[in-house]
């Protein structure tokens, strides 16, 4: 292995032992600082608050941590609103991969007229800020009864600008044309091209794409915030910051519980998916 | 994979004996394939933005009936102190945020490219933080910069240093915050200028090695110049988020006044201007005129992207 290891080093950088143990003690460093919030959590959510309020700090987890996930359930309806999130979050990912690839698909490998304008309009769609929209979508969605339900949440996310160019990007290189010709001569119709030659082939992207749009899911806070106006019926964002709002100041260590739990089922997809995210996050930006 | 990139598409051209004029019969499949999309952007995009400039001339208080108001929301905008005062309160959260980040990220995936061992290990963890959900980070982070029992204050007094009321003062809310963000965001940038350098062929280094050149100038002289696009990339990016942060610090602070969530701490030190929308629309219930303010964000916005892209570009062109 360790010739394997010297084949890939860069050949401007063959520095001394000595800097080398300085660089790594700088990374380790930054990485101690990246995982310390997370720490801090679980130190926090395993001490009562007089313990947490006392100096000088706590520096290792205590034994209190199933006080504070009993004290948890006992205020907040916290699987509800977790169920909840991964209705909204599962739900909005399933649509869109299937709408995101599907026009992705159309855009990569179709001529029609109107292409090259609609595309733009992707684009320029793109960058349209959300806030715009939030108060007529508000009161749209109160005259037709969404709000307070998660459709109010799942509709609206159900297909995305930057899906769809993120998608196309991918596709233009990894389906070659030869194979959908071939698929065409046997003849697959449209759908059966994209179902069985495309994806297929993109089935790495599409794990890219749905990670990052469950992540993102999962996290958005702003608009469940106002459109979730019954406060039993919420995501786990705002279940979280409901918590803290209103114990904050009173239970600390219950309220950092919750916002360690709801961490969980993030650190889990992520770390099915890191490779995937971190290899294809620099491929976009550079290409 | 870059040589398939821009090889362009032949499927559609294999029938040349159809012109693209025989029409919505030949390609309606494809309109149908893509248009999900352009439907759900009508109802919940388009729609909504064109309602929100005409809500914007009007006085409405999303009950009663509308009031046309001309241009009187923007004239008070204009005039707003407490407008132009959120925008003064992101653009120096974004600053001590970005700048900081910025050098972080670069400094880290300098770094990470010369280090061979475990670089996939150093990848994620740094990406790490990026991937929490705000709220959740920002109760975390509250509890750090808390005035009574925060691990910051722990430490100044261990050094002897006075205590600091973070989130009670004007600069420590804003430190607070700006800490969060580059906490979250430095990671995945350096993950991003980890992969720009990643394009640079290493012979160059190698040249300059030969002719002497020392690290500082190295980077100076060739990373920092082939990274540009990727550093502008990064720029525009954060500038478009950061400008409309919101939820940062409004979790930060919702406990801090008693009748608004959104009011960004004490002197409203806190108070993006996406925040300052969210309580002019949603406490105050004056939608006519958070559509005004939705829109003066919007501006503000696209100045500082236009900014920030030039100064970058102009920077290479010299």
């Amino acid at each position: 292995m360790a010739s394997i290891q010297d084949t890939k080093r860069p050949k401007g950088i063959r520095g001394t032992r000595g800097r080398g143990v300085a660089l790594h003690a700088v990374l380790v460093a930054g990485l101690l600082l990246s995982a310390f919030p997370f720490y801090w959590a679980v130190i926090m959510s395993t001490h009562t608050s007089t313990e947490i309020f006392s100096y000088p700090p706590k520096l290792l987890p205590g034994p209190h941590f199933l006080r504070n996930v009993r004290a948890l359930f006992d205020n907040v309806d916290f699987f509800g609103s977790m169920l909840n999130s991964l209705l909204v979050a599962g739900s909005v990912t399933v649509l869109v991969l299937f709408f995101d690839s599907l026009a992705a698909f159309v855009f990569a490998k179709f001529h029609f007229p109107g292409r090259r304008l609609l595309f733009g309009l992707l684009m320029l769609i793109f960058m349209v800020p959300t806030q715009l929209a939030i108060i007529p979508q508000f009161v749209m969605m109160a005259r037709i009864g969404w709000i307070g339900s998660m459709t109010a949440l799942i509709v609206p996310a159900a297909a995305n600008a930057f899906g769809i160019f993120w998608m196309r990007q991918y596709m233009r290189s990894a389906i070659h044309d030869e194979l959908l010709d071939a698929s065409r001569i046997d003849g697959a119709h449209f759908l059966r091209q994209y179902w069985h030659v495309a994806l297929p082939v993109v089935r790495p992207g599409l794990a890219f794409l749905g990670i990052f749009t469950f992540m993102g899911q999962w996290n958005d806070y702003a608009w469940p915030l106002v459109a979730l106006t019954n406060p039993d019926n919420v995501t786990l964002q705002v279940a979280l910051s409901q918590l803290n709002g209103v114990h904050g100041t009173t239970d600390y260590g219950m309220v950092m519980t919750g916002a360690l739990l709801a961490l969980v089922p993030l650190l889990i997809v992520f770390a099915i998916g890191a490779k995937q995210i971190i290899g294809d996050l620099g491929k976009g930006a550079i290409r | 994979m870059a040589t398939a990139l821009e090889k362009p598409p032949v499927v559609a051209e294999r029938t040349p004996t159809a012109r693209p004029r025989s029409g919505m019969r030949k390609y309606w499949h494809l309109y149908a394939a893509i248009s999900p999309f352009y439907l759900l952007f009508l109802a919940f995009g388009l729609v909504p933005v064109g309602f929100s400039l005409y809500l914007s001339f009007h006085r409405w208080d999303g009950l009663g009936s509308m009031e046309w108001a001309g241009l009187s929301q923007y004239r008070y905008l204009l005039s707003d102190s407490d407008f132009w005062s959120s925008i003064g309160t992101t653009l120096i959260i974004w600053a001590l945020a970005t700048f900081p980040m910025i050098f972080l990220a670069m400094v880290t995936a300098v770094m990470l490219n010369s280090a061979v061992r475990f670089k996939n290990v150093y990848r994620f963890a740094y990406f790490l933080p990026n991937v929490t959900s705000v709220v959740a980070i920002a109760i975390v982070f509250g509890s750090v910069f808390s005035t009574n029992f925060g691990l910051v204050n722990a430490l100044l007094q261990a050094v002897g240093l006075d205590q600091v009321a973070w989130l009670n003062t004007p600069w420590g809310i804003k430190v607070a915050i700006a800490t969060l963000m580059t906490w979250q965001w430095t990671g995945y940038n350096a993950i991003i200028f980890l992969a720009g350098l990643q394009t640079v062929p290493s012979e160059l280094y190698e040249a300059a090695r030969v002719d002497g050149a020392n690290p500082v100038q190295t980077f100076f002289r060739i990373t920092l110049p082939l990274l540009r696009p990727t550093l502008l990339f990064v720029l525009v990016v954060s500038t478009v988020t950061g400008l409309q942060s919101f939820t940062e610090a409004q979790v930060l602070l919702q406990n801090t006044s008693n009748d608004s969530t959104f009011s960004g701490g004490p002197g409203h030190a806190g108070r993006t201007m996406v925040l300052y929308f969210f309580q002019q629309t949603f406490d105050n219930n004056d939608f006519g005129y958070g559509a005004a303010v939705a829109w003066g964000i919007f501006l503000v916005v696209v100045i500082f992207s236009i900014i920030n892209w030039r100064l970058v570009r102009r920077r290479g062109e010299d």
